[in-house]
């Protein structure tokens, strides 16, 4: 098993690095980047300054060495429109992000689950059918218009709930349905496959065999079992969450990390959507690692 | 007269055979709307979708009270005719939809051919980028390539393709390397085929279905991320029609409960994706049972 | 008690796709008959309705499986009349069965101890404490070192003959009348069969059990059993004693099999050298389903199905030489 931690940990640390060298490539490519690193409506005086101070004319990989070691140092930039570090404004809006993302995953849970699990038990028929659909929908419907529906719905119509903004629970029901849509369709499809395969196993017929009563097959045989993908899958949603929150944070103005791209977009802020994008899949990467860690830990049949 | 009609039956009979295998009418007849609204935009859309009256702003759908006949779909807040700007954005939409994929599917599958054919250094290159282009959010990814070459069509099809690449690039390398093994592979390299011939003349026609299925499952995804960009900005500029776009104009008029503005793009939105999904989805089961678990 | 512990009457158990396009007939007009204490062997090669004519006798189906005639009479009760909760108290408490794959039998979340304590807290309705020690006791009788610690293991930690073992303790923990046995040793090996066999033998009557044992090797039933059925295309072909159906077997399928028995020790071989394939239980021969393979097929064979014909006193025969 150690083996197996530290090979993976060695494909994480590697896919890292081409996502830094992927991020900085880019920047670098695509046309002159001392016009990206420079604020907007700055002078050529100060366009000559940003490519002295970034060594943008040194050879790329002398310009690969300074950029990562910056990276590692923990300074992503200096906010154009904020005057802050990138990294400070981040973290100031991570907390946000991960309670609306937090929210999110709670209401995926609570609707894909037992709507799986039901579907499981009732296969081929009226409801299988239902969970199909809303499976579907759930899929084809962006979370926005999602989200923007229901600002027309609740907040316009009938007044019950906030538009936008933070600070109460009211405020977050919204935003939280809206990026737990998609979420809760593909939660609900995992748990649907999952419990048909251990409803399948020898082990529930085993416990049928016993005389247990079916609600307790199922409730303990069959469920626990088939929640561990599940939850597996949702520890990597969570992160995921917080990432394609963007749309959702913009539509609901929630002072996310989603948000904070947003602005960074509409400011014209580069460092900002640059450290965005870093951070985000560098949290993606870590997660994964953690999960597949914590598989190899938790389920001992797990050795590679 | 009496071959016509006996070739509309023969259609018919087709369509009905089609259908007892399950094949998505509805969705395929919506897709192919769509296409054929798109190219016939100019004839089909009453008004110029770029041109506003002002006068006759946020005008709501010809049904409804203060609705006008010159407006079936009602205004924006340029006064400019949704109905107009929706059959205009379904060309946006298209075109950015289906090049995309093409462009993506194209990339993918040559790098997953070259990857799972060679082997060796160049597989595991090609393999780590891949995987790591896929722990990149999409659409966070999407935005940061946005950001740094400006929002146009052209841009967003480029963006979309180099984001979306990655799973074709997977799939097809794990069906090569099942299809290398196959005898007519064998055979070919004994006979003396160089290796490019090979995976042009040899693989790649046994990985192209695959290619196609990812491809219409995919189309989906694009379509939603390009509403998503649009949406934020940073993807179709205004004021060319996009349905993502109308979302975000349409936000304007949301909380003073303009609600076609919202709706109408939206479920354009949703039909498509749905449409796609639904073929996508016949197409893995009839032609590639072995993506089924994708 | 007076008349047979069980008695089984033209038993039909069919699998319907989910369509219902393809109907597969596992078990088709089964027949059979066990007294109290006594050993049935039922053999067959693979595929031939074994498993599925088990879990029919419990209600057990997946679900595509459906009973679609028969009877199934146990200690007297007819049990395709029983209430789905009523079933539930049979399971387990009076018939209870051992899966085809001890790996996969036992939840690999739950203690031993728990699953083999469920049973007894579930129908008799002991307490959390008291159900534990008998789980321990239960262990014992099988044979397992340790039963303190065993208890408190997992399924992942512990051998194939061991998990084996365990599911013995759960069938037998609420001393059932009748203890089903599916091809209970078929994925242990030879030492260990040999020992897993002695055990089932040993608990059998320990418990006076009636015991069903399931298995395509003819070496087993000779040594374990009183009675023996064989099975073919989802058909009884051939029942009766084994002393007998070992000396003078009726139907040819009995024959062949029997000429094909492996060589002493070497009880794992398959069921091989009868020519020809298995039949596909989906399109079944017409008339006996034996006859693309049988070496004495006539004309009415392919025509007609043979009945049961009686050959001796509880013996019979579906061939049409014995009628
Ligand atoms: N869940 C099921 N669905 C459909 N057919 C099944 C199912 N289980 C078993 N069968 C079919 O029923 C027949 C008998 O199977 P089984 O009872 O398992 O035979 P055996 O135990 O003798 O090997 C086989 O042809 C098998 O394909
Ligand atoms: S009935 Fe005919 S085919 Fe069947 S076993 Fe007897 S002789 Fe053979
Ligand atoms: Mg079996």
């Amino acid at each position: 098993m150690k083996g197996y931690i530290l090979r993976r940990l060695g494909y994480s640390l590697v896919s890292l690095f081409l996502l830094s060298v992927t991020i900085f490539l880019f920047v670098r490519v695509t046309g002159d980047p001392a016009v990206l690193l420079v604020e907007p409506g700055a002078s050529k005086d100060d366009l000559e300054m940003i490519r002295q101070q970034f060594g943008l004319d040194q050879p790329l990989p002398v310009q690969y060495g300074s950029f990562i070691t910056s990276l590692l140092r923990g300074d992503f930039g200096q906010s154009f429109y904020y005057r802050t570090p990138v990294l400070e404004l981040y973290l100031s809006r991570l907390p946000h992000s991960l309670l609306l993302a937090g929210a999110a995953m709670v209401f995926s849970l609570v609707v894909g689950i037992p709507t799986g699990i039901i579907a499981a038990v009732r296969v081929n028929r009226w409801w299988d059918s239902v969970g199909k659909i809303f499976a579907l929908l759930g899929l084809s419907m962006p979370s926005f218009w999602v989200g923007l529906l229901m600002i027309l719905f609740f907040s316009v119509y009938l007044g019950w709930l906030p538009s936008s903004g933070s600070g109460t629970l009211l405020h977050l029901v919204m935003p939280a349905i809206a990026l737990g849509w998609v979420f809760a369709a593909a939660h609900m499809r995992l748990t649907r496959s999952s419990m048909l395969e251990v409803l399948g196993s020898e082990y529930v017929k085993l416990a049928r065999l016993k005389g247990l009563p079916e609600a307790l097959v199922i409730s303990k045989h069959a469920f626990k079992n088939a929640l561990i993908p599940v939850l597996t899958l949702a520890g990597i949603n969570l992160v995921i969450m917080v990432n394609v929150a963007v749309v959702v944070e913009t539509v609901f103005a929630w002072p996310g990390v989603g948000r904070l791209l947003y602005e960074g977009i509409a400011f014209r802020d580069f460092p900002v959507v640059q450290a965005t994008v870093l951070l985000g899949g560098a949290m993606i990467v870590i997660v994964n690692l953690l999960v597949d860690i914590l598989y190899a830990v938790i389920d001992p049949r797990i050795r590679y | 007269m009496n071959d016509s009609r006996s070739a509309t039956l023969t259609l018919a009979w087709r369509l009905a055979a089609f259908r007892t295998e399950g094949f998505p009418v509805i969705p395929t007849a919506i897709i192919v709307t769509v296409a054929l609204v798109a190219i016939f935009a100019d004839a089909l859309a009453p008004y110029n979708p770029e041109l506003g009256t002002l006068g006759d702003r946020f005008r709501p759908p010809a049904w409804q009270a203060g609705g006008s006949e010159k407006y079936l779909l009602g205004t924006d807040h340029l006064g400019r005719d949704v109905l107009s700007r929706l059959i205009f954005g379904a060309r946006v939409s298209m075109i950015v939809g289906f090049t995309a994929v093409i462009v993506a599917g194209f990339i993918g599958t040559v790098l997953g051919i070259i990857s799972g054919y060679l082997g060796r250094w160049v597989d595991q290159v090609i393999m780590r980028l891949t995987d790591t282009w896929l722990a990149l959010p999409a659409l966070t990814f999407a935005i940061f390539l946005a950001a740094i070459v400006g929002p146009s069509v052209n841009n967003i099809i480029i963006i979309l393709a180099a984001v979306y690449w990655t799973r074709y690039a997977r799939v097809i390398r794990g069906e090569v390397l099942s299809v290398k093994e196959r005898d007519f592979v064998r055979l070919a390299v004994v006979a003396g085929c160089s290796k490019w011939t090979i995976m042009r003349r040899h693989i790649l026609p046994n990985v192209v279905n695959s290619a196609i299925v990812l491809g219409t499952l995919q189309l989906g995804v694009v379509i939603i991320t390009e509403a998503a960009l649009s949406f934020l900005g940073v993807g179709v500029p205004p004021p060319q029609p996009a349905w993502g776009l109308m979302l975000a104009d349409g936000k304007k008029g949301l909380m003073a409960g303009y609600w076609w503005l919202t709706v109408l793009p939206g479920s354009c939105i949703m039909l498509m994706v749905l449409s796609a999904n639904l073929l996508g989805d016949w197409l893995r089961v009839k032609f590639d049972p072995q993506l089924r678990q994708l | 008690m007076s008349g047979p512990l069980l008695e089984v009457r033209n038993l039909s158990t069919h699998y319907v796709s989910a369509r219902g396009t393809r109907v597969t007939r596992a078990v088709d007009d089964v027949t059979l008959t066990l007294e109290a204490g006594a050993t049935l062997g039922i053999v067959g090669e693979s595929g031939s309705g074994k498993t599925t004519l088990a879990l029919s006798l419990l209600r057990v189906l997946p679900p595509a499986g459906r009973i679609v005639s028969g009877e199934i009479s146990f200690e007297g009760e007819d049990l395709l009349r029983k209430s789905n909760a009523e079933m539930r108290r049979i399971r387990g408490k009076r018939i209870a069965m051992i899966l085809q794959d001890p790996m996969a039998s036992l939840n690999p979340l739950f203690t031993v101890g728990d699953q083999v304590a469920e049973p007894i807290r579930v129908h008799d309705g002991a307490s959390r404490r008291s159900a534990w020690s008998r789980a321990q006791e239960l262990l014992k009788a099988v044979r397992i070192a340790a039963p303190e610690t065993r208890v408190r293991e997992y399924p992942h930690q512990l051998s194939g003959g061991m998990r084996q073992r365990i599911v013995g303790a759960i069938a037998i923990s609420c001393e059932p009348r009748l203890l089903i046995a599916d091809e209970p040793t078929t994925s242990l090996d030879l030492t260990i069969q040999a020992q897993y066999l002695n055990l089932l033998r040993d608990l059998q009557r320990a418990h006076h059990l009636a015991l069903i044992f399931i298995t395509h090797n003819l070496g087993i039933v000779a040594k374990m059993c009183d009675q023996v059925a064989v099975m073919y295309g989802g058909r009884l072909v051939e029942s009766g004693p084994v002393a007998r159906i070992y000396n003078a077997p009726a139907h040819p399928y009995t024959r062949a099999l029997l000429e094909s028995i492996p060589r002493l020790g070497d009880s794992r071989t398959r069921l091989t050298a009868i020519d020809g394939q298995p039949p596909d239980p989906a399109a079944l021969p017409g008339g006996c389903a034996f006859h693309p393979r049988c070496p004495k097929v006539m004309d009415r064979c392919r025509a007609e199905a043979p009945p049961e014909f009686s050959v001796a006193n509880a013996h019979t025969s579906r061939c049409w030489l014995s009628g």
